[in-house]
């Protein structure tokens, strides 16, 4: 038996820590989809680059949108920070052991990357804005040769991936969280951004199939997510490769969990016990149910009879995994504030 | 340099909490909070069952985790003692640390940076001992540089039993407790 009594009363740390709220998971949500528009929008750059045809894929204008959803995340990890008025201390230093550290300096370089990109091909989205700025048009121009545009495709590539990994680093450096403390968080919360983004994309593919798109401020960068670069409608067979990608993504996901879970119940007696959270815990129907279930098995097998022609497109997949996406976060984030190092019941 | 560190008798402590209230007068402790605590712990089985008092705050670890996550170096290491340290002027209020620390000794300040237990270094720095040692009406407590053979905590490290709290965290924490 071990019996521990307490006269300790702090806030956010007892009876259990639980300093992050919905502000965490917001921002950690957002912070992967952005990531994985990064990737999508650097890998359709580097095609339009190489001279293929622009009507086979997704738009080059994904980082559009994900620069207006990184101003969204931001806005939550502002919300989180209890000493607001300090933030830029962030900025005056380089912390080389603190994950947040190179967060926020990934963070702002992929910021301006996302700015750079968004106006690759602006008037497509927002006509608007080259027609009262014709600067901006210029320098969108200006962007679209190949060697410009290789540049930008390896920028976001590169600055997607750091950052979709340290969206799961951040918390799987912290030692005394036993749920958090395995590397696979990374590449999971990784590939889970990008089928965030991919099911962002789909979503955008069922609701403006073609053009004429809208070209305000958020439904033209929505529908630029899709728009073919051409004036003709995309071919059939895009939505198909947006939808095997995701599948792909998913099932990656599905895996990386499976060993996020192996690597906790095959450790020691803290790991078993941060993992029974989330196997059969207070966060169980939500990681089993809205996780697992709804968020990744589900739209896999969905989107596996679409592309089987057994039932026809829907935005219901997408849907999904966007709601399993931020699930994934949300029960993390929470369940890992629960999880702690447990004390020997023998000295 | 020295490198301060607490030797705490949990066969003398006897959870008056002195050195809870003295902590708080000392440095004005915001209500509702707490630097330092009283833990009660009973193990073993019936009718075998031992009990440990024990006064717990920030282990002032060598490998404090607090400050290996802090994106902005508010949180760190004090060249004098080597203990760990907030300056509040440069905490964003992220939270990480508290997340970070196994022995939850860090808490938000109402005015929203972290705070936790300093070793009273201002008192320290004048010669004296921090607040909750210089209380304790059992002197279980004792305070000392860990780096001088001849320092009382070594003489005690080295005549009792001792262990530290949560060592598997790997945190090498500088509070030592004698069984």
């Amino acid at each position: 038996m071990l019996e521990i009594t307490s006269t300790r009363h702090n806030p956010f740390v007892d009876p259990q820590l639980h300093v992050w709220g919905w502000e965490i998971p917001v921002y950690l949500f957002f912070g992967g989809m952005i990531a994985g528009m990064m990737i999508l929008a650097g890998i359709a750059m580097l095609r339009v680059a190489r001279g293929e045809d622009p009507e086979s894929f997704f738009s080059v204008q994904t980082p559009l949108l994900g620069f207006m959803l990184m101003n969204v995340g931001m806005l939550a990890l502002l919300l989180d920070l209890s000493h607001k008025l300090y933030v830029w201390a962030v900025y005056l230093t380089f912390e080389p052991l603190s994950p947040m550290s190179w967060g926020s300096w990934v963070l702002l370089v992929a910021y301006g990357i996302l700015m750079a990109s968004a106006l690759v091909r602006i008037g497509d989205s927002w006509p608007w804005l080259t027609r009262t700025f014709p600067v901006v048009g210029r320098l969108s121009a200006a962007l679209e040769t190949p060697s410009r545009l290789r540049l930008l495709a390896f920028a976001n590539i590169g600055f997607g991936i750091g950052l979709g990994i340290y969206t799961g680093i951040l918390l799987s450096a912290m030692v005394a969280r036993p749920l958090w403390n395995s590397a696979i968080l990374g590449p999971l919360f990784l590939f889970s951004g990008l089928s965030a983004a991919a099911a962002m994309v789909h979503i955008a593919v069922r609701i403006f199939p073609g053009r004429p798109a809208p070209q305000g401020l958020v439904g033209g960068a929505f529908a630029a997510m899709w728009q073919p670069l051409g004036a003709r409608a995309p071919r059939a067979g895009t939505e198909n490769a947006l939808v095997r990608a995701d599948v792909g993504f998913l099932g990656v996901e599905l895996v990386l969990l499976a060993l996020l879970l192996l690597g906790l119940v095959t450790a020691g007696a803290s790991q078993i016990a941060a993992a029974q959270i989330l196997i059969s815990g207070a966060y169980a129907p939500a990681f089993w149910g809205a996780i697992v279930f709804a968020g990744i098995v589900l739209p896999i097998a969905l989107q596996l009879l679409e592309l089987g022609h057994r039932i026809p497109h829907t935005v219901v997949p997408a849907l999904l995994v966007l709601a399993g996406g931020f699930a994934l976060r949300w029960v993390l984030v929470n369940a890992g504030q629960a999880s702690q190092v447990l004390q020997s019941a023998s000295r | 340099m020295a490198r301060f560190g607490m030797v705490i008798d949990t066969a003398k402590c006897v959870g008056c909490m002195d050195c809870v209230v003295a902590c708080q007068t000392e440095n004005d402790v915001p209500h509702g909070h707490c630097r330092d605590w009283i833990v009660t712990e009973v193990r073993g089985t019936y009718p075998t069952l031992e009990m440990e008092i024990r006064s717990e705050r920030c282990n002032h670890c060598d490998n404090p985790p607090c400050v290996y996550c802090c994106p902005t170096g508010a949180s760190h290491v004090e060249p004098f003692g080597k203990t760990v340290q907030v300056t509040a002027n440069r905490c964003i209020g992220c939270k990480a640390c508290l997340a970070a620390c196994p022995y939850g000794a860090r808490f938000v300040h109402p005015e929203g940076y972290a705070d936790k237990c300093t070793f009273c270094l201002h008192r320290v720095k004048e010669g004296k001992d921090p607040a909750c040692v210089s209380v304790c009406p059992t002197r279980c407590m004792h305070f000392g540089d860990l780096d001088d053979p001849k320092s009382e905590v070594n003489r005690l490290l080295g005549s009792r039993k001792w262990h530290t709290l949560l060592p598997e965290a790997g945190t090498k924490p500088r509070i030592f407790y004698l069984d």
